[in-house]
């Protein structure tokens, strides 16, 4: 135990480096999915057919692949398409595009939560599509929608670790390089799980307050 | 000022309009009473373009209703709705909901509307629930907030979809209570309702209509007292004697 403590003292700097790239990972990537999960989500409930089931088939695309082959394509193959990406940005970006599926299905859950009698009436009183979304479905879909997308957020700043497998040295992969280094396996491995631990139990926290808000109402 | 000629509607195969052909005079009360499932609503919610129709042509000073098109919007300024259910916004609070629609449609000068938003909650008795939200609000109440959401459009006619159906019913009187004041006021109404008391004191005119049809129509006390055809007589019988 002694020997934990002491090491954690030496390692704890460097973890702390690994930290702030998980943090900038999951919150790039939180920001990307939200926007295009909000996307796909209201070309799926535009109405217009064209938008609606091209967002379908995208986000069965998405949900098809796994996060570390999306990974993987965007670090790997599109330099030779052209296109070179510094780790992080693929990472956020693989992220935010693998996620955006759930985000999406979870907005679009919420929106067709709304009642029919609250777009008529906003229909009544002349509003269009965009001032009925933004004036009286959206502001009562987001209280529905909270409580999965704070476990969305929570899953996120998991699955960040995979971005070691492009070399993102967040904290799993500064873990793993300590760990290879030192062969104190026990000591590195069981810092990086308590501090993934800390970072989500605010969150944690943070969905009950939405799950106790929603329930309320 | 609302004119239908020959409107058809159907739902799949069933067709619910079978040809409606009337109209409304600026200033009048019309009532349209009818077995559920008659097609009364109908004929409201194709009026203000919340449903499409199949065939005929409606319109509203002279304007075509085509619930596809820009004019909609003018239209659905000009002839404000009422519903069973109320349909007020429960994330917004009572004056919210009554500005909601100058305030971000017509887009009328804030303080303005505000000042007159406060004026018409006072008209539906009230004032003092301004900031209260819809939730908080027995039904009645909730529906007189609807009502004022309604004028506060400054619409040229207003359209009440079974107004009194989903209310208990010691909460009717107040809400009819404020329709009647409309009426007196001028008002152009078309008012769907079970309530023939009501029909028959404040109304104009009434339309009896079963099967998608206008069976029978006239002078409010005239069709109500002397009904001439017998679905009417019987319709009303049972409205009235329902033991």
């Amino acid at each position: 135990m002694k020997g934990f403590w002491r090491d954690a003292a030496e390692f704890f700097p460097i973890l702390m480096n690994g930290v702030a790239l998980t943090i900038v990972v999951t919150i790039g990537s939180l920001l990307l999915s939200t926007v295009l999960g909000l996307i796909w989500a209201m070309m799926r409930v535009s109405g217009i057919r064209v938008l609606s089931m091209l967002s379908a088939g995208l986000i069965n695309v998405i949900r098809g692949i796994p996060i570390i082959v999306l990974l993987f394509y965007l670090y790997f193959v599109m330099p030779d398409l052209g296109v070179t990406l510094t780790a992080l940005q693929a990472a956020i970006l693989g992220l935010g595009i693998a996620y955006s599926a759930y985000q999406a299905e979870n907005f679009r859950a919420g929106i067709e939560a709304i009642d029919r009698g609250q777009i008529e009436a906003a229909q009544s009183i002349g509003m269009g599509w965009w001032l009925t979304m933004r004036r009286v479905v959206l502001p009562q879909a987001v209280r529905i929608v909270l409580p999965p997308y704070g476990n969305v957020m929570i899953m996120m700043l998991k699955d960040s670790s995979q971005a070691s497998t492009i070399t993102v040295a967040e904290l799993a992969l500064q873990g793993k390089l300590i760990a290879s280094s030192t062969f104190k396996n026990t000591s590195v491995f069981t810092l990086v799980a308590l501090m993934y631990l800390t970072m989500s139990i605010p969150l944690i926290l943070l969905v009950r307050h939405f799950e106790k808000r929603a329930g309320k109402k | 000022m609302i004119e239908l000629t020959d409107v058809h509607k159907s739902f799949g195969k069933v067709e619910v309009l079978k040809g409606i052909t009337a109209n409304v005079e600026k200033g009048e009360v019309v009532c349209i009473i009818g077995p559920s499932g008659s097609g009364k609503s109908t004929i409201l919610r194709c009026i203000n373009g919340l449903e499409s129709y199949d065939r005929g042509e409606i319109s509203v000073e002279g304007l075509k209703v085509d619930r596809d098109a820009p004019s909609i919007v003018k239209i659905r300024t000009q002839v404000s709705m009422v519903f069973q259910r109320f349909n007020l916004f429960p994330h917004r609070s009572v004056l919210e909901n009554v500005v909601e629609g100058p305030l971000f449609v017509k887009k009328e000068p804030r303080a303005q509307v505000l000042e007159r938003g406060r004026a018409l909650l006072a008209q539906v008795g009230l004032a003092e629930k301004a900031d209260a939200h819809p939730p908080q609000l027995s039904g009645g109440q909730q529906q007189r907030v609807a009502i004022a959401r309604a004028l506060a459009m400054q619409p040229k006619a207003i359209l009440f979809d079974e107004p009194t159906s989903a209310l208990d019913p010691e909460l009717v009187g107040d809400v009819l209570g404020v329709m009647r004041k409309l009426a007196d006021d001028g008002m152009t109404m078309v008012v769907v309702t079970h309530e023939m008391g009501f029909a028959r004191d404040v109304a104009d005119r009434v339309l009896f209509i079963d099967g998608g049809v206008i069976v029978e129509q006239g002078p409010a006390k005239a069709l109500l007292n002397q009904p001439r055809h017998p679905r009417t007589q019987d319709f009303l019988r049972r409205v009235l004697h329902p033991l």
